[in-house]
């Protein structure tokens, strides 16, 4: 369903247009549109909004822990379409259980470091990801530090 | 990061085309035109570059953790350590951040100083790259000329904010001190020398052979490739896409300001370097504006809430010593929300991602760095190419590994 934000909003009615069931809310806030999709459908609603609405850049994908609240993560996925100059959001929220997501390197390859960060990073799993391994930390550590539950000080065990 | 657990490229099986089997070279984590701790592991047929991996993470030092564990004020000196040759546009881009956040309003004089200052950090930036670029090819003096001129902009930067590099000048809500006095003076000479200093810089190499030979039609890849894998900023100006956010998505009043975006269409190593000389003097000219048109007035925003109190009154009124006391120690309180805020810096999109629980701190910040971005593009631009391009393609694109790895 459309919010009564979005309904004025020419990317999220495309959206709304394209795969009704994608799409699961949004806003506008500060001038900023953020769609809110479905995990499931990410990477053919990123392929629909490269290929059709002209959102040619990946700008980044990132994450947000909402621990203690469930679903605990947001994967944020930041598009850019260069000519017309036009930013949007995309949100998906994962559950902390298994947070696992269908990758979007085969829509942008530049995904593929912004992925592994996230991976590296949150412990959020991208699915058909090329080379999905740790890519800030050495292999060998435990642990995803920007998780809320692991602390900023503190020595290891 | 990578330990040597799993090899990263497993020499190939089949046989090359000259019949030799190919080698992995490891180039760095401390090679010395690598500009910092970047590990490239090369595939080589000989002299030519089958395949290029790089492996990043070696100055990761989990600066986004650390800001959900800082004030917003406090945060603004860790933004200066992402990337130490621009920190004013990290101060500048997360200082938009936070004030886009709380809906505070900029007074003109305070903006067009951010401007005046970005741009000499874009200055102080492409010097940096001339230089150490032109060292990696073998040009040795202009190294000196460019350290030259970035000197007298640090000095300018002492001047204002008391530090060298790690500025924190731009504070949200204004600029962290007064301007000093006599800094028109003191700019105005240093820019109106500018020009006839950049014209020193292309006498030495615009038309030198080896420089030529060193660099046209070298490090290549197509603009599709580049805007797929996440290249920002003078690298895709240099492949003929004119594209630049002070243009497109004008900040801090960039709008007022009179300048060309220049590109080139040749897309290679050469057409990168005119592109960034061009600009040089292209920031020239808006800081010669900003000096001459500098609007009066206060040079921070009026909400004692978030902005600290002068000096003075903070000695003498109570509620503005109260205010200074609640800013120092818990910081000041930001609505909830969420914004991505995009400034060009001088190595293409910074973006700062804020989002905010409501309290004092930030809940998550994330920066998306041109770094970051640019470098992804290393493997498939010098893949075919010969090994001794790789340096100058890997020059080309400018890259922080601080910025990097953050």
């Amino acid at each position: 369903m459309l919010p009564e934000q979005l309904k004025e909003d020419a990317v999220a009615q495309a959206v709304e247009a394209f795969d009704s069931r994608a799409l699961t809310g949004g806003k506008i806030d500060r001038g900023e549109v953020t769609i809110e999709v479905a995990p499931a459908n990410i990477a053919s609603v990123c392929g629909f909004l490269k290929h059709d609405q002209g959102f040619v850049r990946l700008s980044a994908v990132t994450a947000v822990d909402r621990y203690p609240a469930e679903p605990r993560f947001e994967v944020v996925y930041h598009l850019h379409s260069v000519n017309p100059t036009r930013r949007v959001r995309l949100k998906c929220r994962l559950s902390g259980e298994n947070p696992e997501i269908e990758s979007v390197t085969s829509v942008w390859r530049g995904a593929n470091w912004y992925e592994r960060e996230v991976f590296d990073l949150f412990g959020v799993r991208f699915l058909n990801h090329p080379d999905l391994r740790r890519i800030m930390l050495p292999e060998t550590w435990e642990g995803h530090p920007l998780r809320k539950d692991y602390p900023v000080t503190g020595s290891r065990v | 990061m990578s330990e040597q657990t799993t090899p990263l490229i497993e020499p190939a099986e089949q046989q090359g085309e000259t019949g030799a089997r190919s080698m992995v070279l490891n180039m760095g984590p401390q090679h010395p035109s690598t500009h910092g701790v970047l590990r490239l592991l090369i595939e080589l047929d000989g002299e030519n570059v089958r395949k290029c991996q790089p492996d990043i993470g070696y100055l990761h030092t989990g600066i986004e953790k650390e800001c959900e564990a800082k004030t917003y004020p406090q945060v603004v000196t860790l933004t200066d350590r992402v990337d130490y040759l621009a920190p004013m546009s990290n101060n500048l881009c997360y200082s938009l951040a936070v004030e886009k956040l709380l809906g505070l309003e900029i007074p003109p004089q305070a903006q067009w100083m951010r401007v005046m200052l970005v741009e000499l950090t874009r200055l102080n930036s492409h010097l940096v790259w001339l230089g150490t670029h032109a060292i990696d090819i073998g040009a040795m003096s202009v190294f000196l000329y460019c350290f030259r001129e970035r000197e007298d902009i640090l000095r300018i930067f002492e001047m204002f904010s008391g530090q060298r590099m790690m500025t924190s000048y731009i504070r949200p809500g204004g600029l962290a001190l007064e301007p000093p006095r006599g800094w028109q003076q003191r700019v105005r000479k240093f820019i109106d020398a500018f020009p006839s200093k950049v014209d020193e810089y292309e006498e030495l190499l615009t038309n030198n052979p080896i420089w030529i030979r060193r660099t046209r039609g070298v490090g290549q890849i197509s603009l599709e490739d580049m805007l797929d894998l996440g290249v920002t900023g003078p690298m895709l100006r240099a492949a003929g896409l004119k594209t630049d956010a002070r243009k497109d998505e004008p900040y801090s009043s960039y709008d007022q300001f009179d300048f060309e975006v220049p590109t080139r269409t040749e897309n290679d190593v050469y057409a990168r370097y005119q592109v960034r000389v061009e600009e040089m003097r292209q920031s020239a000219r808006i800081i010669k504006q900003a000096v001459e048109g500098m609007p009066s007035g206060p040079w921070k925003a009026d909400d004692p809430h978030v902005v600290l109190p002068d000096r003075e009154k903070m000695k003498t009124q109570m509620e503005a010593l109260i205010y200074h006391f609640k800013i120092i120690t818990e910081g000041f309180r930001v609505p909830e929300g969420e914004v991505y805020q995009v400034i060009e810096s001088p190595r293409g999109e910074l973006a700062f991602y804020v989002v905010s629980d409501g309290s004092s701190s930030p809940y998550r910040v994330f920066m998306r760095t041109p770094s970051f971005g640019n470098l992804q593009a290393t493997g498939t631009m010098v893949a075919g190419s010969l090994i001794a391009d790789v340096i100058a393609s890997i020059g080309s694109m400018d890259f922080v590994l601080g910025d990097t790895d953050r």
